[in-house]
C-alpha cells in the first residue's frame, strides 16, 4: 500500500486532525489573553471549519476505499453506508460544538474542541473500517476522546465520577471486544471482516463452534457497551448526567452514529461474505463437508444475540425512563430504548441495503433530535442550575421559542407524526417486517410499537412542565442567539424531514449509487 | 378544494401561535374566521359531491415517499363528505362556545385548530399511512387543550386520554405495518391494500387488532373509560370536539380501515361459543353492552357533565352496532348517527359546560337542584330540553332517523341485539329526564339557610356567541331529522360501494 492512497482515503480524518491541532495552536498560542467568550467562539469556529473541510473532501476519497495491495482485502470502505455515516458524524459534531458557545463549564474551550475533533475522527474511522484491527484502533480513538470530554467539567464532582465510571466500563468492554476479536482471528486466520465471516462457515470453525459463540458474546458485550444496550448500559445515565452538555450531546449522537455504522458493517459483511475480497478465494469444495448440525455460522447466532439485546433494551430502557426525574437521565434511558429499536433492525438485517439505510436513517435523525434536546437542556440548566424536570416549569412563558423547540424534539423522540422520529420508526419497523413478517420479527415489532406507546408518557411529563403546570419563576430566560438559532434550525429540520422523508432518503441513496 | 380545509386549519394554528398574547379578541376573530372558512369549504364540497353522485373523488394525489409507495392522496366519498361537514359545524360551534377563554387565548386556538386540521385530514385521507399520520396529529393538541384549560382532574384526564389514544394508535400502527408487509403490496393506498388479497388467516387477527385500536377512540366498551373522565376534564370546546368529532375518528377508522381492508376478519370462525361465532358478533355484543352500560351509568351520576359523558358512550354504541350489522340500512344508520351524535353531544356539552357551569361554577346535580335554573336561566333550560329530546331520539330530530335505521339493520342481523338495545333506549330517556329535572326543573324548595338573604344573584346574560352556537347546532339536528335524505343521498352510495367491496 502506498501512502498516497492512504492519504486520499483518510483525507477527511486528516482534515479533522489538522483542524484539531490548529485549534490548539491558535487557542494556546495567540488567545491566552483574550476574553473567555472570544476564545470559545473562535475555537468553535475553527472546529466547524475543520468539519466542513472534512465534508468537502469526502467526495475526493478514492473509489473502492483502501485495500491491501497483495490480497485486495478492503481495509477502509468508501461510499455507501460508510460515507453516509461519516457525513452524519461530521454534521452532528458541528451541532454538538455549537453548544459550546453558550457554556461556562470550562476555560479551555480550545482543548475541548480539539479532543472532540480527534474523537470524531475515530468515529469516522470505525464507520468505514472493514478490518478487526482498524475497528479496534478506531474505537479506542473514539472512546478515549469521549472519556476526556465527559470529565471536562473540572469543577463538577459528578463529571469526574461519570468519567470514571464510563472509563472503567469502557476499558472493560474494550478488553472483551479484543478478546472476542482474538478468538475470531484464531479461528479464521484473518482480521479482514469479510474473510472472518467466510471463515466462520468453514469446517474448522464448525469444529470450534463453542469458541465462536464465546467470541460472539464477547463482541456483543463490547459493542453493546458502545451503543448502550441493556445489560451493558449502566454507564449511560451517569455519563449523560455528569458530562458537560456539549460532551453529552456528542456522546449521545456522534458516538451512536459511528457505533451503529460499525454494526451495519458487520451485518453487511455477514450477508455479503464474498463481496469484500477481490483476491483469491479458496472455498471451492470445502462446503461439501457437512458441518455439525447445531452450527449455523455467524448469522443466526449473531441475530439471536441482537434480538435478545434489542428486546431487553427496548423494555428496560422505556420502563426505567418512566421513573426518572432528571431530564438528562431520562434522555439516557430513552437513548437505551432507541438503541433497542435499532438493534432490532440489525437483528433482522436484509441482503439489500434496505435495512442498512433504515437503521442509518434512524440513527442520523435520532442523533439530530438528541443533540437539539441536549441543547435545550443545556440552556435550561445554565439558567436554573438544574436539569431536573421541575427546572422546566413554565418554560413556555419564560422562553416560548425554546419551549416550542422542546415540544417538537420530544414529540419526535416519542414518534408522533409528522415529525421525523415517526417516519424513522415506521421505516425501520417496515424494514424488519420486510425481512421476516411473522414469528419473532412480528413479535418484536409489536413489543417495539407497544414500548413506544409507553415512551409518550415520560416525554409528556417534561412537556407538561413546560406547557401545563404553573411556573414558579416567570422571569424571561435568555438564550444565546447562536444557540437559539441552531436549536430552531434543528427543530425545523426535524419537522421538514418528517414531512418530506424522501429528502434524506434520496440523499442517502445517492451514496449507494456508485456501488 | 376540500383539501384546503386541512391546510387552512394548520395555517390558522400556526398564525394563532404567532399572534401576540395580549390580544385575545384578535385570536378569537381569527379562529372563527378560519373555522368558518373551513365550514364554507365543507358545505361547498358537499354540494359539489351531489354533482358526481357522491362517488369517490380523488382530490389530490402526489408521490410522497416513493421508495415505499406511499402517496399523498386525498379523496372523498359520501361518508367523508358527511363527516367533513360535521367537522366544519363542530369547529365553528366550538369556537363560539369558547368565546370567553381568557387564559393564553392564542395558544388555545392554536391547539384547537391543529386538532381540527388533523380531523379533516383523517376524513379525507385515501392512503393508510397518511390517515395514520393525521390521526396521530390529533392526539397531542387534545392533551394540551385538556391539561391546560380543563377543569376537574384535568391532568389525569388529559394523560389518560393521551395514553389511551396512543395505545390505540399503536395497535393501528402494528396493523398498518403488518398489512403492508404481509400483503407484499408496494403501496399503502386504501384501495390498493384492499385489493392486495391479504390471506384470510392474517385478516382474522388484523381485523380485531385494528378494530379495537380505532374502537378505543370510538368509546367502545370496555375501552371507553377515557371518555367520561376526558370529557369532564376538558374545557367546553374540547369536550365538544372530543364527543363531536374525535370519537368519530375512531368509528370512521373502524369502518374505513378495519372493515374496509380486512373484511374477511368478520367471517365466521367455524365454531360458536355462547352464540358468538365471529369477530363481528363479538364487537356487536360489545356495542350493545356499551349502549346499555353507558345508559345505566349515566343514570346514577351526580355530576351533570358525567351524565353527558356516559351518554356519549351509549350513543357511540349505536354507531358500532350499526357498522356490525353489515347491511345497507344499518350502516347508513351508523354513519348518520356519527353526524347526529356529533351535533347533539356537542350541543349538550356546550349547554352543560359553557352556559351552565361557567355561570354556576358547579356541575353537581344536587347543587344545581337548589338554584332554580329553570326560572333563572330559561334559555339554558329550554335549549337543554330540546337538545335532550333530540338526544333521546324523538322523531323530528336527527337522532331518531339514525338510531331507527341502526335498529332495523340490527334486527336483520340478529333480533336479540335489537331487543337488548331497546332497553338501552328506554334508560336513555330516563337519564336525560332525570338530569333535566334535577338541573333545571326541580321543585325542591331551598331551605332557609340556602336561600340567599339578598335574593338570588343575577347570572351573566347569555351572549350572542352562545345563542348563535345553540341555534346552529339545533338547526342542523332538526334539519337532518326532518329531511334526512340530504345526508342519506351521500351516505348510501358510499356504503353500498363498501359493501360491494367484500363486506357481507
Amino acid at each position: 500500500m502506498n501512502y498516497g492512497d492512504l492519504f486520499r482515503v483518510t483525507l477527511p480524518e486528516t482534515m479533522l486532525e489538522v483542524a484539531a491541532l490548529l485549534v490548539l495552536v491558535v487557542d494556546l498560542g495567540f488567545l491566552r489573553k483574550a476574553k473567555q467568550q472570544t476564545r470559545a467562539a473562535l475555537a468553535v469556529l475553527l472546529g466547524v471549519l475543520g468539519c466542513t473541510a472534512a465534508l468537502v473532501t469526502m467526495p475526493l476519497q478514492a473509489q473502492g476505499g483502501l485495500t491491501y495491495p497483495g490480497s485486495g482485502d478492503v481495509l477502509l470502505a468508501a461510499g455507501g453506508s460508510a460515507a453516509v455515516a461519516q457525513a452524519g458524524v461530521l454534521v452532528l459534531t458541528v451541532l454538538a460544538l455549537f453548544l459550546l458557545i453558550d457554556s461556562t463549564f470550562t476555560r479551555h474551550a480550545g482543548e475541548f474542541v480539539a479532543v472532540t475533533l480527534m474523537s470524531a475522527a475515530g468515529g469516522m474511522l470505525i464507520a468505514a473500517a472493514q478490518d478487526l484491527l482498524v475497528i479496534f484502533v478506531g474505537l479506542e480513538l473514539l472512546s478515549l476522546g469521549l472519556y476526556i470530554v465527559t470529565a471536562f467539567a473540572k469543577q463538577s464532582g459528578r463529571s469526574a465520577e461519570a468519567a470514571m465510571k464510563y472509563y472503567l466500563f469502557g476499558g472493560m468492554s474494550a478488553a472483551f471486544l479484543l478478546f472476542g476479536f482474538s478468538y475470531l482471528y484464531g479461528i479464521t486466520g484473518s482480521t479482514n471482516l469479510h474473510r472472518v465471516m467466510l471463515g466462520l462457515y468453514m469446517p474448522q470453525a464448525a469444529h470450534a463452534a463453542p469458541l465462536v459463540y464465546i467470541a460472539l458474546v464477547m463482541i456483543a458485550a463490547g459493542l453493546g457497551f458502545k451503543v448502550a444496550a441493556v445489560p451493558f448500559h449502566l454507564w449511560a445515565p451517569d455519563a449523560y448526567e455528569g458530562a458537560p452538555a456539549p460532551g453529552a450531546a456528542f456522546i449521545a449522537s456522534v458516538s451512536k452514529v459511528a457505533s451503529f455504522a460499525l454494526l451495519i458493517s458487520i451485518g453487511t459483511a455477514a450477508w455479503h461474505v464474498f463481496d469484500g475480497m477481490h483476491g483469491r478465494v479458496e472455498v471451492v469444495a470445502q462446503f461439501s463437508l457437512n458441518p455439525p448440525p447445531v452450527y449455523l455460522g455467524f448469522r443466526n447466532a449473531w441475530s439471536e444475540l441482537l434480538m435478545v439485546l434489542a428486546a431487553v433494551s427496548m423494555v428496560l430502557g422505556n420502563l426505567a425512563a418512566l421513573a426518572q426525574t432528571n431530564v438528562r437521565r431520562l434522555l439516557a434511558y430513552s437513548a437505551i430504548a432507541h438503541a433497542g429499536y435499532m438493534l432490532l433492525g440489525l437483528a433482522f438485517f436484509s441482503y439489500s441495503p434496505r435495512s442498512a439505510q433504515a437503521i442509518l436513517y434512524y440513527v442520523l435523525t435520532y442523533g439530530l433530535t438528541t443533540v437539539g434536546a441536549f441543547g435545550v437542556v443545556a440552556v435550561v440548566e445554565n439558567r436554573t442550575g438544574s436539569a431536573n424536570m421541575d427546572a422546566f416549569l413554565g418554560l413556555s412563558k419564560r422562553s416560548p421559542m425554546l419551549a416550542a423547540v422542546l415540544l417538537v424534539l420530544f414529540l419526535s423522540l416519542a414518534g408522533i407524526p409528522p415529525l421525523v422520529g415517526f417516519w424513522a420508526k415506521f421505516n425501520l419497523f417496515a424494514a424488519v417486517l420486510g425481512v421476516y413478517p411473522a414469528g419473532w420479527g412480528l413479535g418484536l415489532v409489536v413489543v417495539a410499537v407497544a414500548m413506544s406507546a409507553v415512551s409518550l408518557y415520560y416525554y409528556l411529563q417534561v412537556l407538561k412542565r413546560a406547557y401545563v403546570m404553573p411556573a414558579v419563576d416567570e422571569s424571561r430566560m435568555q438564550t444565546h442567539p447562536v444557540t437559539l438559532l441552531m436549536l430552531m434550525l434543528v427543530a425545523a429540520g426535524v419537522v421538514a424531514l418528517g414531512c418530506f422523508p424522501a429528502l434524506l432518503q434520496g440523499w442517502m441513496q445517492s451514496f449507494y449509487a456508485g456501488l | 378544494m376540500l383539501a384546503w380545509t386541512i391546510y387552512l386549519s394548520f395555517a390558522g394554528a400556526l398564525l394563532e401561535a404567532l399572534l401576540p398574547k395580549s390580544k385575545p379578541a384578535l385570536a378569537r376573530v381569527v379562529a372563527l374566521a378560519v373555522a368558518l372558512a373551513g365550514l364554507v369549504l365543507a358545505v361547498m364540497g358537499f354540494a359539489a359531491g351531489a354533482g358526481s353522485g357522491y362517488t369517490r373523488v380523488v382530490i389530490t394525489d402526489a408521490a410522497w415517499i416513493p421508495t415505499m409507495g406511499i402517496r399523498y392522496t386525498l379523496a372523498a366519498d359520501g361518508i367523508s363528505l358527511v363527516l367533513v361537514l360535521l367537522t366544519g359545524l363542530a369547529a365553528v360551534a366550538g369556537i363560539l362556545f369558547s368565546w370567553n377563554v381568557e387564559l393564553r387565548t392564542n395558544e388555545f386556538f392554536a391547539f384547537y385548530l391543529a386538532l381540527i386540521g388533523g380531523v379533516y385530514g383523517v376524513f379525507l385521507s385515501a392512503d393508510l399511512f397518511l390517515l395514520f399520520v393525521f390521526y396521530e396529529i390529533a392526539i397531542v393538541p387534545k392533551y394540551f387543550l385538556i391539561a391546560i384549560w380543563g377543569s376537574t382532574r384535568r391532568e389525569y384526564g388529559a394523560m389518560k386520554l393521551a395514553l389511551y389514544s396512543f395505545v390505540g394508535s399503536a395497535m393501528v400502527l402494528i396493523g398498518l405495518l403488518a398489512a403492508y408487509a404481509l400483503s407484499g403490496s408496494h403501496s399503502t393506498g386504501l384501495v390498493e391494500l384492499a385489493h392486495a388479497g391479504l390471506p384470510v388467516h392474517d385478516q382474522m387477527w388484523l381485523f380485531p387488532l385494528v378494530f379495537v385500536g380505532f374502537g378505543i377512540l370510538a368509546g367502545m366498551w370496555p375501552f371507553h373509560t377515557w371518555a367520561p373522565t376526558g370529557h369532564v376534564a376538558a374545557p367546553t370546546a374540547a369536550s365538544m370536539l372530543l364527543a363531536g368529532v374525535v370519537m368519530k375518528l375512531g368509528a370512521y377508522g373502524c369502518l374505513r380501515v378495519a372493515m374496509g381492508l380486512f373484511p374477511h376478519g368478520m367471517d365466521p370462525w367455524g365454531f360458536t361459543f355462547l352464540g358468538i361465532g365471529s369477530w363481528r358478533d363479538v364487537f356487536a355484543v360489545l356495542a350493545v353492552i356499551g349502549i346499555v352500560y353507558g345508559a345505566l351509568v349515566a343514570l346514577v351520576q351526580s355530576d351533570f357533565k358525567f351524565v353527558i359523558g356516559y351518554s356519549s358512550v351509549s350513543h357511540m354504541g349505536f354507531v358500532l352496532l350499526g357498522l356490525m350489522t353489515l347491511n345497507q340500512i344499518g350502516m347508513d344508520g351508523a354513519v348518520l348517527q356519527m353526524f347526529s351524535h356529533g351535533v347533539i353531544a356537542g350541543l349538550l356539552f356546550a349547554i352543560v359546560g359553557r352556559i351552565v357551569y361557567d355561570r354556576t361554577h358547579t356541575r353537581e346535580l344536587a347543587e344545581l337542584e337548589k338554584m332554580h335554573l329553570g326560572k333563572r336561566m330559561p334559555f339554558a333550560a329550554w335549549a337543554f330540553v330540546i337538545a335532550g329530546v333530540a338526544s333521546m331520539g324523538l322523531p323530528g330530530f336527527s337522532g331518531f332517523v339514525a338510531e331507527l335505521q341502526v335498529l332495523v339493520g340490527s334486527w336483520y342481523a340478529d333480533p336479540w341485539w335489537t331487543a337488548a338495545t331497546g332497553v338501552g333506549i328506554v334508560i336513555g330517556v330516563a337519564y336525560t329526564w332525570r338530569a333535566l329535572q334535577k338541573a333545571f326543573f326541580s321543585d325542591r324548595l331551598p331551605t332557609a339557610d340556602e336561600h340567599p338573604k339578598t335574593g338570588w344573584p343575577k347570572f351573566d346574560a347569555i351572549t350572542w356567541p352562545e345563542v348563535a352556537g345553540v341555534g346552529m347546532l339545533l338547526a342542523a339536528s332538526l334539519f337532518v331529522g326532518l329531511y334526512p335524505r340530504i345526508l342519506l343521498n351521500a351516505i348510501e352510495p358510499a356504503v353500498k360501494a363498501m359493501l360491494a367491496g367484500g363486506m357481507q
